[in-house]
């Protein structure tokens, strides 16, 4: 991997850390629709994973067309958000973790999120896991970086 | 810092670290009184627990799931349940435990101690009152010690201390808790100091019991009271209740034993005793600069101080205010044993007789007159019962919580409704009730001929099997088209519930659920996690709570019988009132009567949103409404608002139920319903008890569901996040 690619890397790790809440474009019908979520990623940052309940518009939407992006900020409502702020939007294929991985993602997960243990326990939450394909980063106003995680 | 301070570091630390009541406690030993051996956990081993094991997020989670001021009592007492349930599965990081371990045991080793909370805010006169945070009596081993650390620390979050929550300035971001542990004294005899008597400025008052202080303090045991110049001394007063009892450090805490007959006949305290503590109250005063409340015990007739505060709790105190009357539903143990024995062997035994002899009464052939005073004595004895219900129906309900306590602090479960399961199947008074209607509708399964009657508004005759069932039925339960504080306006007769009837047989009975946790084995483990001498008291507390359960319910059923006899006398009053050929003289005795010149109460209008007309271009719907998960499962269904009593006798197969509140006198629609969801919020509501016998989803405390939520409107209710999905169109 080179080092350019590796700082990328690095540097969307770093966001996703301090980030708490994604937002989650799904679509249906050729209507996007965008939902807060928590996320978390794994370490190659191959995976984001989030809950949700399955009586949502985004678990409906997700189940019909499972490709569908997420977007990390780290902007802070203030006016040098503009050349301040990095901005990472991810595009990838969501599903319903296999119940196969799901303990052990969940782990991970719940190590950024421990408060929603409960929330995960319940039988109407869907774990899902997006297998992220390429992210877009954004910096200084228009840089725009695109990195490939997965063919 | 260390996590355990020695009282002669109190001072140095600070308030801000060693809270009010260790701080009051060192500045007491440093002026040469004696006080118990104390040590204190400071606030910031409680700060760094939180960080650790980042309990803060789950805590702010429960906290803001709804606002405060959209909460019941009950909501708040559950949130209170499940925060303390955090701290119970939330271990202390082994770095802290280690040390705190092992200070704990050189300092107290086997010796039993009480553990105390000590808050910043204490010292502050506005915040310093009794039973917002919990102490712990008599508790031994560090292990135990260590456990009850972080149930004080839990209890930042108390029921009460959420209720208060302005007054104490409580702000999860900021609040902190010390933990005091003092080396528990055998008492003789102890009590309390009141400096200045909260009914006359120029009194003081000393309370005094034999052994613990803790029968006081929990009203247990009547103590004896002195009322003494406040200036100086003199006793002005003494009042001697009947002495009986003394409480001890027992297994559980604390235990109750008679007295022998020398202390029943002799004061706890004599007048050089009682001159001691009054004087060693007015030091108090002048080293705090106030009035003070100050417990004290003697001890081989050695008088010494477990703890001083300012009296400021008659400052909380607000006609308007309800707050103090919940917090009086808090009841001790002992208490509830007593309250279970009235209301069991006294009060609904009387309540049963009182509606069997008011339905023998055939008011049809009485004088207008007697008519009229028979009217008025059921309204007196309608308002009598109402009364007892919130005197002592209600705080029983206390029974439940306490063994939720007891349950959670002894198995620590994840989910803290654990318990619940363990409530279940005590033979509802509306259950049996239910299984009498679901008896009436196979009737009608089974029986074409009679169905096709009732299709046609006929009833069989007096001797027809279902005809006598049905009269039983209505003889004990009514007709189910009134219910408790519906008032006068409802209509009765047998069509509402023949209606209802056939919608029940028209599908096949709803079962009683079975498939929950498995209730042998919860027991098992319950009663398993009591030492062989704490094993009584584990039973008996469960079998209070299971009484509690089943009282909870039933009480409404036996005082809405009283209400229907009422209801009946005012029909009768009511159509002789309507009648056009009514003598005049009886028409004014007749129009004299409150119940019959009381206006219905306006139908209950639901405040329609502004831009919910969806034939505009701009509309408001509800998608998602949170309320609190009171009963698992999931389910779809057209929602049935209950708006009035008729509303239940039109409800449907399948339908979800969406109220305000149900009492068990409305239950009877549930075994209908595919869910059910309530406004008011809470676990243990009548609503929720009787959705989780049925195993039906169940959603409590969803606020403005009734205005969001429209009749006929398709919904979902997940009966495990607590969530209400409305069917919206496809976008």
């Amino acid at each position: 991997m080179s080092d350019n690619k590796k700082e990328k890397l690095n540097n969307i790790s770093e966001l996703f850390e301090s980030q708490s809440l994604a937002v989650l474009s799904t679509q249906k019908n050729d209507q996007p629709y965008s939902s807060l979520v928590a996320f978390a990623a794994s370490s190659d940052l191959e995976s984001v994973y989030f809950l949700t309940p399955n009586t949502t518009r985004k678990y409906e939407n997700l189940i019909t067309n499972p490709k569908v992006t997420i977007l990390v900020n780290n902007s802070v409502n203030q006016a040098d958000d503009i050349y301040n702020a990095i901005s990472v939007t991810g595009i990838g294929t969501a599903a319903v973790a296999a119940a196969s991985d799901r303990t052990q993602l969940l782990n991970v997960y719940l190590k950024k999120h421990p408060h929603l243990k409960g929330f995960s326990k319940a039988p109407t939450t869907a774990f899902i896991c997006v297998s992220m394909k390429r992210y877009f980063m954004v910096n200084q106003f228009q840089n725009v970086v695109e990195i490939q995680v997965n063919s | 810092m260390k996590p355990v301070l020695e009282i002669e570091d109190f001072i140095n630390a600070g308030i801000d670290q060693v809270g009010g009541k260790a701080l009051c406690l060192a500045k007491i030993h440093e002026q040469g009184f004696i006080v118990p051996k104390t040590i204190c956990i400071p606030c910031q081993i409680y700060e760094t627990y939180l960080k650790q094991t980042r309990l803060k997020n789950t805590i702010l989670l429960e906290i803001n799931r709804k606002p405060f001021k959209h909460m019941r009592w009950e909501e708040i007492w559950d949130i209170s349940l499940r925060i303390r349930n955090l701290f119970l599965t939330t271990p202390i990081p082994p770095n802290i435990q280690k040390d705190l371990f092992s200070l704990i045991v050189e300092s107290f080793g086997d010796h039993p101690v009480a553990v105390r909370s000590s808050a910043p805010g204490e010292d502050n006169a506005a915040s310093s009152f009794a039973g917002l945070h919990d102490s712990f009596l008599n508790i031994i081993g560090a292990d135990n010690i260590v456990k009850h650390i972080r149930l004080v620390w839990a209890s930042l979050y108390s029921d009460a201390a959420l209720l208060y929550r302005k007054e104490l300035g409580l702000d999860i971001h900021t609040s902190q808790m010390a933990v005091v542990l003092q080396e528990l004294i055998p008492s003789d005899r102890s009590g309390i100091f009141f400096g200045l008597n909260p009914s006359n400025s120029n009194e003081s008052v000393i309370e005094s019991v034999y052994g613990l202080n803790q029968a006081l303090v929990d009203g247990d045991v009547e103590p004896d009271r002195w009322i003494l110049s406040q200036s100086s001394g003199k006793i002005l007063n003494h009042i001697e209740p009947v002495r009986k009892q003394y409480a001890y450090p027992n297994a559980q805490g604390v235990g109750f034993a008679d007295l022998s007959e020398r202390k029943n006949q002799t004061p706890p305290l004599d007048d050089q005793e009682v001159f001691q503590i009054w004087e060693t109250g007015r030091k108090m005063e002048a080293l705090f600069g106030r009035p003070q409340d100050m417990e004290w015990t003697f001890c081989n007739d050695q008088l010494i101080i477990l703890q001083s505060r300012p009296i400021t709790s008659v400052g909380f105190k607000d006609s308007d205010d309800k707050r103090s009357w919940y917090l009086t539903l808090h009841r001790s143990y002992e208490n509830l044993k007593k309250l279970y024995v009235k209301i069991e062997h006294h009060l609904i035994p009387q309540m049963i007789d009182e509606a069997t002899r008011l339905g023998q009464i055939n008011f049809q052939t009485m004088t207008t007159k007697l008519l009229c005073q028979e009217i008025e004595q059921r309204q007196t004895l309608y308002d009598h019962w109402v009364k007892v219900y919130w005197a002592e129906f209600i705080p029983f309900a206390h029974g439940i919580r306490l063994f939720g306590q007891v349950y959670n602090d002894a198995v620590t479960p994840d989910d803290p409704y654990e318990f619940m399961a363990l409530l279940e199947n005590t033979g509802l008074k509306s259950m049996a009730r239910n299984h009498l209607l679901e008896k009436l509708a196979q009737m009608i399964r089974c029986n074409m001929g009679l169905k096709t009657m009732l299709d046609d508004d006929m009833i069989p005759e007096m001797d027809h099997p279902f005809r006598r069932l049905l009269d039983k039925f209505v003889e004990e339960f009514g007709d189910l088209s009134c219910t408790t504080g519906s008032g006068n306006e409802c209509q009765h007769g047998n069509n509402g519930i023949i209606r209802l009837l056939i919608e029940f047989a028209k599908q096949p009975p709803r079962q009683k659920h079975t498939d929950g946790p498995d209730v042998k084995r919860l027991q098992e483990n319950y009663m398993d996690s009591f030492p062989a001498p704490k094993k009584k008291f584990a039973a008996d507390v469960l079998h209070l709570g299971r009484e509690s359960y089943r009282l909870r319910d039933d009480d409404n059923i036996h005082l809405g019988r009283i209400e229907a006899r009422l209801i009946e006398s005012v029909w009768e009053g009511q159509s002789r009132l309507s009648d056009p050929l009514i003598d005049t003289d009886e028409q004014k005795m007749l129009a004299q009567i409150p119940a019959l010149s009381r206006v219905p109460d306006e139908p209950s209008i639901s405040i329609e949103l502004t831009l919910s007309d969806k034939t505009s271009k701009r509309w408001f719907k509800s998608r998602q409404i949170v309320g609190h998960p009171a009963g698992p499962g999931i389910a779809t269904g057209k929602a049935k608002r209950i708006q009035n009593p008729q509303d239940l006798l039109d409800f449907k197969q399948g339908d979800v139920l969406v109220c305000s509140g149900v009492d068990p006198n409305m239950t009877f629609v549930i075994p209908l319903a595919s869910a059910v969801v309530e406004e008011r919020g809470g676990m243990l509501i009548h609503g929720a008890i009787i959705a989780r016998e049925y195993g039906l989803p169940c959603i409590t405390g969803a606020s403005q569901a009734m205005q969001l939520i429209k009749n006929g409107d398709q919904i979902t209710v997940d009966g495990y996040l607590g969530i209400i999905t409305c069917k919206t169109d496809e976008l």
